[in-house]
């Protein structure tokens, strides 16, 4: 394969899985009718949990702010429709772990009045920091799924003097088609959304990454792009995981991402498609981020396809528009290779959910794992160039640390070695496994350090307390016999009263 | 006969003298390890591990006495770091099984007595003579010594509940045959 | 020099003193978990075997064939080589008290290792000269020292690798020191001595 592969000019990384992504990325996007109750998590991005700002029975309308950004790397939560604060409560997380997480529920008047919006008629006109601004104030952040604030990398990228933006129209992963839609079907706001983000980083231009799997939608973006020649649509081929930035990066610019770097340091700023439709929106618009397109698919759905829906709205209902044929094996949202296993369908979809995929029994089968055999398939397959084999060897008998030093921090959790593997071992739960837990042991290495400079300070409080009491007590025998010494000596009684009112005052 | 003896005595004596000036210029002042295993404990000196303080666990640890996994707040990462610092292998499954513990103060029956402030080895409980205490979450270090001082129990340990941040996916189960 | 090359190869490869002679089983298997773990066992077993065997040369010539003491010769041995474990463990716990923590026990049982007195009684045996002598168990204990790196090696392969739990632990260690054993008898080819 490799030896083909250089004369293809394909990336030898990586794996080539059937993308099962049509007939759903064909159907025409259907717009999810108003559900009569959201559920919108306060936690749906990278950073601290948005802090509510509304009181239950409070009166909203779409797209006013409901929960406020805490912290440098935040962003604020709107409300995705009309109505009444229900309740201001917990929901199960789409997380694999299913705990709960807190929510702001919200009962739907029915009529979907927007809030006052105040667009920016001419935004590249403003200071590049209005665009981050307004970006942030619209709660942008990654729709590729890492749901990390936009306006923090847009702040990064002006400060790290980025040149080119890459925008993500990669989407690798099989089944999912959301940002194949948008680009087919808002190929005019992705473009203009992309010259928004170019204008707000400083980046002299833009290169458009699409899969060459989806012609659809390199033929719009390129009708869109026609009158900028700073925005280049550039196929790339399909291969997974072609959407993961370092990859993208690389197949572009041909400049490799240093381990432990951040992207903007080789002067390139990722930012995906559907990201940059929603810069577009906030920015012309005004509209914060409230809604997005979720594709359903998955061998138990009976319609597949791409539905335009409100934040928060409970995925049950979203299968129940499209229908199901069974009762599905499996859920996930996200995709099938790095997406989360979801524990059952009462859990809402949020800013990061790109896809609900309901698998059917056939689909959902997992061979039970074998022994490794150290083919090496893995390690051929890796995008990072891991050793997945001699890592999972050693978290297997809880080296952690042996794991650590084969740059276990550098995996993606992309699961190209977990597909490749005949032995069908769960390489990716092993990793996932390992990263968890070497934070944890981190964590209580911070908390030990804490622990000592606390009792530290408590021991030396105590001794200056000691001292000072010691202190204290030698101050007052020494004037109580100053005071003995005076009665004895009655002639200089006064001029010692007079010493004492002066050290007082003193 | 007297050869031999004499011969092994000679031998015996050379030796034991150059053993002996050796001794001398190769003597250790202090177990160097001591000083290195007491930076690792916490030093909240809460007594947990049955010695009276940090430092004189470390004394046992070097000695060999104690068990790496002596630290209940120093939880795994501690034992771990001990096991790889003193070259031993150890059963980590064992350490921390009803995981990491913090008190918490019942407002309904704490008199404000005052008696847990002062055995807080990290002063982690807030408050004054007379008004409801509290503890500062990121502060305790889940030693429980105040739990046995308060007159009242209000002081209780609670299980720290595991978060979406805090939670980690479980070693996959075809691991362990 | 050819012989003595040869001899050295000799008493490092074909007749290596763990997988030839079978003697040190106790310190191959005990401390070869880990490669640093060996390697320090190596170094000091090395330095004591060589030490010792310079030392028991002139025992062996100026004093029991001298005045025919032959039958004292594994109590003055022992006598010499216990000395030479003090110094190198009173060396060890000075310069490096982790290594000295990670041999525990086997350190001062280096005493004990039959690898040390077998070196100096093939010496006598062999009745070389002090030169070539030194240069016999310089190489043997590098021998020793190659064998327990290899294996501790192997072995922290083999704490990877999914081992039938009737295998699991020693039992496979013993399998795979047997095979090491087999591999060092292509040596044989090359060298005889």
């Amino acid at each position: 394969m490799g030896f083909l592969d250089h004369f293809l000019k394909a990336p030898s990384w990586g794996v080539h899985p059937a993308d099962h992504k049509r007939p759903a990325a064909d159907a025409p996007l259907r717009i999810f009718p108003s559900p009569a109750r959201v559920f919108m998590p306060l936690h749906q991005h990278v950073g601290g949990v948005a802090r509510p700002i509304v009181l239950v029975g409070q009166k909203v309308r779409k797209g006013e702010l409901i929960a406020e950004a805490q912290g440098n790397i935040s962003a604020p939560i709107h409300a995705p429709l009309s109505g009444t604060i229900a309740a201001v409560g917990e929901v199960t997380a789409p997380h694999p772990s299913g705990l709960p997480f807190k929510a702001i529920t919200i009962d739907s008047d029915g009529r979907n009045l927007w809030a006052d919006v105040e667009p920016l008629a001419d935004p590249f006109s403003v200071a590049p920091e209005e665009i981050a601004r307004r970006s942030a104030q619209a709660g942008v952040v990654g729709l590729g799924g890492a749901t990390f604030p936009s306006a923090v990398k847009f702040a990064l990228g002006k400060r790290l003097k980025v040149e080119t933006l890459i925008v993500n129209g990669g989407e690798c992963e099989p089944y999912l088609s959301s940002d194949d839609r948008i680009m087919r079907d808002f190929a005019d706001q992705v473009v203009d959304g992309a010259r928004l983000v170019m204008h707000a980083i400083g980046a002299k231009d833009a290169l458009v990454g699409i899969e060459d799997n989806k012609p659809e939608a390199i033929a719009a973006m390129r009708v869109a792009a026609a009158p900028y020649p700073e925005v280049k649509i550039c196929p790339v081929p399909a291969r997974y995981p072609m959407g993961s930035d370092k990859q993208l990066i690389q197949t572009l610019t041909g400049k490799e991402v240093p381990s432990d770097a951040r992207a903007a340091e080789v002067g390139v700023l990722v930012h995906n498609v559907s990201t940059c439709a929603a810069v577009h929106k906030a920015i012309r618009l005004g509209q914060p981020l409230v809604e997005r397109i979720v594709t359903l698919n998955g061998g138990a759905i009976a319609a597949p396809g791409n539905i335009y829906a409100p934040l928060g709205t409970m995925i049950g209902e979203l299968l129940a528009f499209v229908g199901m044929k069974e009762a599905p094996s499996r859920l996930i949202l996200g995709g099938p290779m790095m997406g989360t296993p979801l524990l059952h369908d009462r859990i809402p979809i949020v800013k990061g959910a790109s896809g609900i995929l309901a698998f059917n029994a056939a689909e959902a089968f997992v061979p039970e794992a074998g022994p490794c055999i150290r083919c090496g398939n893995c390690s051929k397959a890796c995008p990072m160039g891991l050793l997945p084999l001699e890592m999972a060897a050693r978290i297997r008998i809880g080296d952690l640390e042996g794991a650590a030093a084969f740059a276990l921090s550098d995996c993606i959790s992309c699961g190209c070695c977990a597909y490749v593997c005949p032995s069908h071992i769960p390489l990716v739960q092993y990793f996932s496994h390992a990263k968890g837990e070497l934070t944890a042991a981190e964590r209580s290495r911070l908390r030990t350090d804490a622990t000592k400079r606390l009792a530290e300070a408590k021991a030396a409080r105590i001794e200056r307390e000691n001292r000072e009491k010691a202190e204290a007590a030698a101050r007052r025998k020494a004037e109580r016999e100053a005071a003995k010494a005076a009665a004895a000596q009655p002639g200089s009684a006064a001029s010692a009263a007079v010493e004492k009112t002066e050290g007082a005052s003193a | 006969m007297l050869m031999s003896v004499g011969s092994l005595a000679v031998m015996g004596l050379t030796l034991g003298s150059v053993l002996g000036v050796a001794s001398r210029y190769l003597a250790v002042e202090a177990d160097p390890i001591e000083a290195e295993l007491q930076a690792m404990l916490p030093g909240s000196q809460c007594g947990q591990c049955g010695y009276v303080g940090c430092a004189q666990a470390a004394a046992a640890l070097a000695k060999g006495e104690a068990a790496v996994t002596l630290c209940p707040p120093g939880g795994k990462a501690t034992a771990e770091a001990l096991a790889a610092r003193l070259g031993v292998k150890v059963d980590l499954s064992k350490v921390s099984d009803k995981g990491p513990e913090i008190a918490e103060v019942t407002e309904e029956i704490c008199i404000g007595c005052c008696r847990c402030m002062k055995v807080c080895p990290t002063d982690a409980i807030v408050g004054a003579a007379k008004q409801i205490h509290n503890v500062i979450r990121e502060a305790c270090t889940g030693c429980s010594s105040c739990v046995e001082v308060c007159p009242t129990e209000a002081l209780g340990m609670m299980p720290i509940a595991v978060t979406l941040q805090h939670w980690t996916w479980p070693k996959p189960a075809s691991a362990h045959h | 020099m050819k012989e003595f090359a040869l001899m050295m190869i000799g008493a490092a490869l074909v007749n290596n003193v763990i997988l030839a002679r079978f003697l040190g089983l106790c310190s191959f298997m005990g401390v070869t978990t880990r490669v640093d773990t060996a390697a320090g066992m190596g170094l000091a077993t090395t330095f004591v075997i060589t030490v010792s065997s310079m030392a028991d040369w002139a025992v062996q010539t100026y004093l029991l064939n001298a005045y025919g003491l032959g039958f004292l010769r594994t109590v003055t041995f022992i006598l010499v080589i216990a000395s030479a474990v003090q110094f190198t463990e009173m060396t060890i716990k000075k310069v490096s008290p982790s290594l000295f923590q990670m041999l525990g026990i086997y350190l001062p049982l280096i005493t004990t290792n039959c690898a040390v007195l077998g070196v100096a009684l093939l010496l006598v045996e062999g009745r070389m000269g002090f030169l070539a002598s030194t240069m016999f168990a310089f190489a043997s204990s590098v021998g020793y020292s190659l064998v327990m790196i290899i294996f501790a090696g192997l072995r922290e392969r083999l704490v990877l690798a999914n081992v039938p739990r009737l295998f699991a632990g020693p039992p496979i260690a013993f399998i795979v020191a047997g095979m090491l054993a087999m591999a060092f008898m292509g040596f044989s080819g090359i060298a005889t001595s």
